[in-house]
């Protein structure tokens, strides 16, 4: 078992859930409303010092009662050491959860993968669009289990709706000013992007069935 | 054939060419012509997946695609006759491919390379087109997962055959419909049934 659960506990008390040992990785599951907190005390503390992101990501398991659980792999890099840190997500409210953008900038397109795949939605995140679907897919979220493996819609359907997209919308401008490149598109497309002709974006919804 | 009139442009008599087809001048002339265009295709390499490397071995010296005429690879599609799908088509790259074959000036031609783009493959999922013929017209399909590079010089030296084959008295070999964004090129019945599960996942439904 990692020291760090124990260290938790002293800090947290009874923020800090359940912890074992699976595969020679330490699991600790903490309180979902102080999970930045959390996570903010295990980068900062110089004794824990988890500078590294390695990934977010989430799971759903085919027991329909079973939490959804985010899951935040850790790394330090100069001790070497590894955690995983879960939060739980009941299924029957709403499925939000405290961004960590601000503490590992990873974070981003990680969470923006999730919110595509699954369907959470991360508070205070700057950009959270869909990450892999395009931004006008309203099918759903792809790995959660009640997604039908070939999609909600007919095949026609699904192609039709694909050629309709417009394969330049693809790129937001922030992501075009990054890449320095805005100025040297052609005109039309860079007034198509300016005029934000992406088609209908749908809001962020916070449950997939909601 | 390259006479068909774009829209605008002055319109080529045809008939005259229809009714005296063929004859021993016309049938020289597609000869001439078909030799010409079928041994000096350019392929568009539209790469997405592991077939494209089985390309780039067609490609190299070992197997040397250039003895067939088609040693410029045209990352271009303006400068192109071949769009040569290697690999599986994401529904988000569709309009992509559409886009690219579209801008490709006739005579064209697309080969469509490994399970995965002429059918989907095992990849039956919400986020793959199953078989590009439901996207862009497909000439020659080439099985195989991925082809090895005798296979695609096979599919290659067929879609030679096919094109040696074609006349310029057949005004319907380069009818092309202009669709425009969203439309589909054949009816949605047809996309569905050709994208219906195949092999051992038959007994699946649409809700599994």
């Amino acid at each position: 078992m990692n020291s760090s659960v124990d260290t938790l506990r002293r800090a947290f008390g009874a923020r800090i859930g359940r912890a074992f040992v699976s595969c020679g990785q330490t699991i600790v599951f903490v309180d979902r409303e102080s999970v930045r907190e959390i996570l903010l005390w295990l980068k900062e503390s110089p004794e824990e010092h988890y500078d590294y992101l390695v990934d977010v990501t989430a799971v759903e398991y085919r027991d329909p009662e079973r939490p959804i659980e985010v899951v935040y792999q850790l790394r330090s890099l100069q001790r070497g050491a590894e955690m995983r840190v879960k939060v739980e997500l009941p299924k029957h409210e709403a499925l939000e959860i405290d961004s960590v953008v601000s503490i590992w900038a990873a974070a981003d397109w990680l969470e923006r993968e999730v919110y595509d795949m699954f369907g959470i939605t991360f508070r205070e995140h700057p950009d959270l669009r869909r990450l892999l679907m395009w931004e006008t897919y309203t099918e759903g979220y792809p790995l959660r289990k009640d997604f039908p493996l070939r999609g909600r819609f007919s095949r026609a359907e699904q192609v039709r709706r694909a050629l309709a997209a417009n394969p330049e919308a693809n790129y937001s401008m922030e992501e075009l000013s990054i890449a320095q490149a805005q100025f040297d598109l052609p005109l039309d497309m860079r007034e198509r992007l300016e005029r934000g002709e992406r088609g209908a974006i749908p809001e962020p919804k916070v449950r997939d069935d909601g | 054939m390259g006479l068909m009139p774009r829209d605008g442009a002055p319109a080529v008599d045809r008939t005259v060419v229809e009714q005296i087809s063929p004859n021993w001048v016309t049938t020289r002339l597609d000869f001439l012509v078909n030799w010409a265009r079928s041994n000096s295709l350019w392929p568009m390499p539209f790469g997405t997946a592991c077939c494209a490397i089985e390309f780039m071995a067609t490609a190299a010296s070992r197997f040397d695609l250039s003895r067939f005429g088609m040693e410029r690879l045209g990352y271009t599609p303006r400068q192109a006759d071949v769009l040569l799908c290697a690999g599986r088509l994401p529904f988000k790259l569709a309009p992509v491919i559409r886009r690219i074959y579209e801008q490709m000036p006739h005579p064209k031609w697309v080969i469509s390379m490994g399970a995965c783009a002429s059918t989907g493959g095992i990849f039956d999922t919400y986020a793959m087109v199953q078989g590009i013929d439901t996207v862009v017209p497909v000439d020659v399909y080439v099985p195989g997962c991925p082809p090895r590079p005798e296979g695609l010089l096979y599919g290659i030296l067929l879609l030679h055959k096919k094109i040696r084959g074609e006349t310029m008295a057949d005004p319907s070999l380069r009818q092309e419909e202009h669709l425009r964004r969203g439309d589909l090129r054949i009816p949605a019945r047809l996309v569905d049934e050709l994208s219906e599960p195949f092999g051992n996942s038959i007994h699946q439904t649409r809700s599994a």
